[in-house]
């Protein structure tokens, strides 16, 4: 069997709605029974996209292809995806069981055979017991689990889900990310999963697609997001770190706070202004001395593996972690190793924090995180020591 | 307790203006006068169920059941397509519909009988076009139409509410799971919209079995519905216990139907049409 490794490609995609355009150049492509992730912050057009895949919204430009052929033209109720909506979107006058079965009532299946794939959605969502259930009677999580077992009867190729975990609170939420993926492996579906909660996208996905203001940022493993972020819009958003302004001196050398680091980076021009991405928990306390970054730390917070530092030098707050316990005002030295030390390209997010207020709430980002990184060293010392 | 001195004036209201006014129906209706007494008798309601009556009352529940139906037909297209996406912004549509409303009751029934009757707009435009003149005024069809005309918005309002709070993603739902448009509105649409349907349904029914004006007017003066029985009781024969007797009769009789209504709407809200 001749089976094509993209079951779905996003062609040049562009929508807008009056004059704001809410995509733009959307170019992306989905495996055969992959975990993918759209990751991004509220607004950024997530929903929009997963619309367009499931046949609720027409782009404006390019081409949605389905295993080969354009499926732009197919209304949604002809199209093989099914969709677990933001809201649960269940049907109020059905109980649970009338609600899973709808799909297969239209597809006008054996009654016997309704039934019995019934009793096992509900077994595979715990909520065997529930079929006579009135769903209004049901709290956030069930309502969830109604929802996915009414798409998954269907044993769609692809599942669409849109921030499916959003109402739910934080255990329970784990829970059912663990859950979910589970499904996804053993059904062997195709997950698109809609979040804005980078954790929650890191622990689930085969791939992620990071997006922000409606165009694709990054895309690859969580591993290579996380590592590799392209652009320090990428970098902020998937997780807290230090970013610096940097100078790339030559290949495997880079200018940063003040000093000459080692670092894998080359294929940079020389005196290339660049951006420096550095992971709390790339940084090593080390003994103050020698060449290391020398700062001062102006405060420590508990955060239950480790400890969190703000470390002050040379004028930039640093944050960093260390299982390691030091004392306000003690003075240390920082080590960081060279295949830690990313170097990214300047690019139009490098001026985040001089951005409009309104665009870094957006790109999700609070006062302060942000306060870290450019709190004047007064500010930081005195709210640091309180 | 609050709460009970600010329900104090709708309570009074209740006494005063609901409550008094029926008991005082039901004590006349169970009364004769005799010699200037009122005396305690069955006797209204024996002649309430005479068939010059009960023919009347059944005349007013099957026209009344000729208009709910008609409003029904013309009124549930109207709020569906007037509540749909295309249509959401334009709200001086539903604005024209609703408009007659506003004009006195009275008024808008004279203008039809200026409408139908034998010189009126109907017969002129018809032997304009050298066509048979047509006798509307003074049937039936008359009846209804006035009934139809002045109800149908109580029938639009209602189901146009209950369209448009609807959650459009419960019908995006129902076409990603497969079904097209007539199985997404047959299966889901409607059965969300009984609700709407049934105060619809209420609301104009009510008001048609008991009117006495529309027919008087466009019905002429023969023309005996039970809401012009009564009224003839209370004014021309002044004969107010008989008159209470058959506002009693069908006072019961619309409670009972309406509770029945909504035992039935009870139990099929849970099911779908097929
Ligand atoms: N039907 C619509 N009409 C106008 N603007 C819309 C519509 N749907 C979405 N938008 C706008 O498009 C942007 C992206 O929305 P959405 O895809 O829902 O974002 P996300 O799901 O990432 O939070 C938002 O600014 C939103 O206001
Ligand atoms: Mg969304």
């Amino acid at each position: 069997m001749n089976e094509r490794e993209h079951l779905i490609d996003l062609v040049d995609i562009e929508k807008t709605f009056g004059t704001s355009t809410v995509l733009s150049n959307i170019n992306l492509f989905i495996r055969r029974n992959e975990f993918l992730t759209l990751l991004g912050p509220s607004g950024c057009g997530k929903t929009t996209t997963l619309r367009i895949i499931g046949g609720f919204e027409r782009p404006t430009r390019g081409d949605v292809i389905f295993d080969g052929k354009s499926i732009l033209n197919l209304p949604p109720y002809k199209r093989q995806v099914n969709t677990v909506f933001q809201k649960y979107a269940l049907f109020p006058n059905m109980n649970v069981a009338e609600n899973i079965a709808f799909g297969l009532k239209i597809k006008k299946a054996d009654s016997r055979y309704i039934k019995r794939r019934i009793e096992e959605m509900l077994k595979l969502v715990n909520l065997s017991g529930y079929d006579k259930r009135q769903v209004t009677s049901l709290s956030g999580g069930q309502q969830q689990r109604v929802a996915i077992a009414r798409a998954l009867v269907n044993e769609p190729s692809v599942l669409l889900l849109d921030e499916p975990l959003g109402a739910l609170d934080l255990k329970l939420r784990k829970e059912m990310q663990m859950e979910l993926k589970n499904m996804q492996k053993k059904l062997g579906i195709t997950f698109i999963y809609v979040t804005h909660d980078q954790e929650e996208a890191l622990t689930m996905s085969d791939t992620i697609c990071v997006m922000n203001a409606g165009v694709i940022q990054q895309m690859g493993r969580p591993e290579d997001i996380y590592n590799e972020p392209q652009n320090v819009f990428v970098a902020k958003f998937i997780g807290e770190n230090n970013i610096l302004d940097g100078v790339m001196r030559d290949d495997f050398w880079v200018e940063f706070a003040g000093k000459n680091f080692v670092c894998v980076d080359k294929g940079f021009a020389r005196d290339e202004a660049v951006d420096i991405v550095i992971r709390p928990e790339d940084i090593a306390i080390v003994a103050p001395g020698g060449d290391n970054l020398a700062g001062v730390v102006r405060n420590v917070t508990f955060k239950g593996v480790h400890y969190e530092m703000l470390i002050e030098s040379a004028g930039f707050v640093w944050k960093a972690h260390s299982t390691v316990m030091s004392q306000s005002g003690q003075e240390v030295g920082m080590r960081i190793a060279p295949d830690l030390i990313h170097v990214m390209r300047k690019s139009e997010y490098s001026f985040i924090d001089a951005l409009p207020e309104t665009l870094v709430e957006r790109a999700g980002l609070s006062n302060a995180e942000r306060g870290v990184y450019t709190m004047p060293v007064g500010v930081a010392a005195s709210s640091a020591t309180h | 307790m609050k709460t009970r001195y600010l329900s104090l004036p709708y309570l009074i209201w209740a006494l005063v203006f609901i409550i008094i006014p029926i008991g005082l129906v039901v004590y006349y209706s169970l009364t004769v006068e005799v010699d200037g007494k009122l005396i305690f008798s069955w006797a209204n309601y024996k002649q309430a169920l005479t068939p010059s009556y009960l023919l009347a009352l059944w005349r007013s529940i099957w026209l009344a059941f000729v208009c709910t139906v008609i409003c029904f037909a013309l009124g549930y297209p109207i709020a569906y397509i007037m509540a749909s996406r295309e249509y959401a912004s334009k709200g001086f549509l539903l604005f024209l519909f609703l408009v007659p409303m506003w004009m006195n009751f009275l008024l808008r029934t004279y203008s039809w009988l200026s409408i139908l009757e034998r010189n009126g707009f109907i017969n002129s435009l018809l032997r304009l076009l050298s066509l048979p003149e047509a006798r509307i005024l003074y049937t039936d069809k008359a009846v209804v139409l006035g009934m139809v005309y002045n109800f149908l918005p109580f029938m639009i309002l209602p189901i146009h509410t209950v369209m448009k709070k609807m959650d459009s993603s419960i019908i995006e739902a129902a076409q990603d799971l497969g079904a097209n448009g007539r199985t997404v509105f047959l299966r889901v649409v409607f059965p969300l919209s009984i609700p709407g349907v049934v105060s619809g349904v209420t609301m104009v029914f009510m008001p048609s079995v008991t009117t006495f004006i529309i027919s008087k007017l466009l019905g002429g003066a023969q023309f005996m519905l039970i809401g012009n029985m009564i009224e003839r009781q209370f004014t021309e024969s002044r004969n107010w216990n008989l008159g209470s007797a058959v506002s009693v009769m069908l006072m019961v009789l619309i409670l009972t139907s309406i509770a029945i209504f909504t035992v039935v709407d009870k139990d099929g809200e849970g099911g779908a049409l097929f």
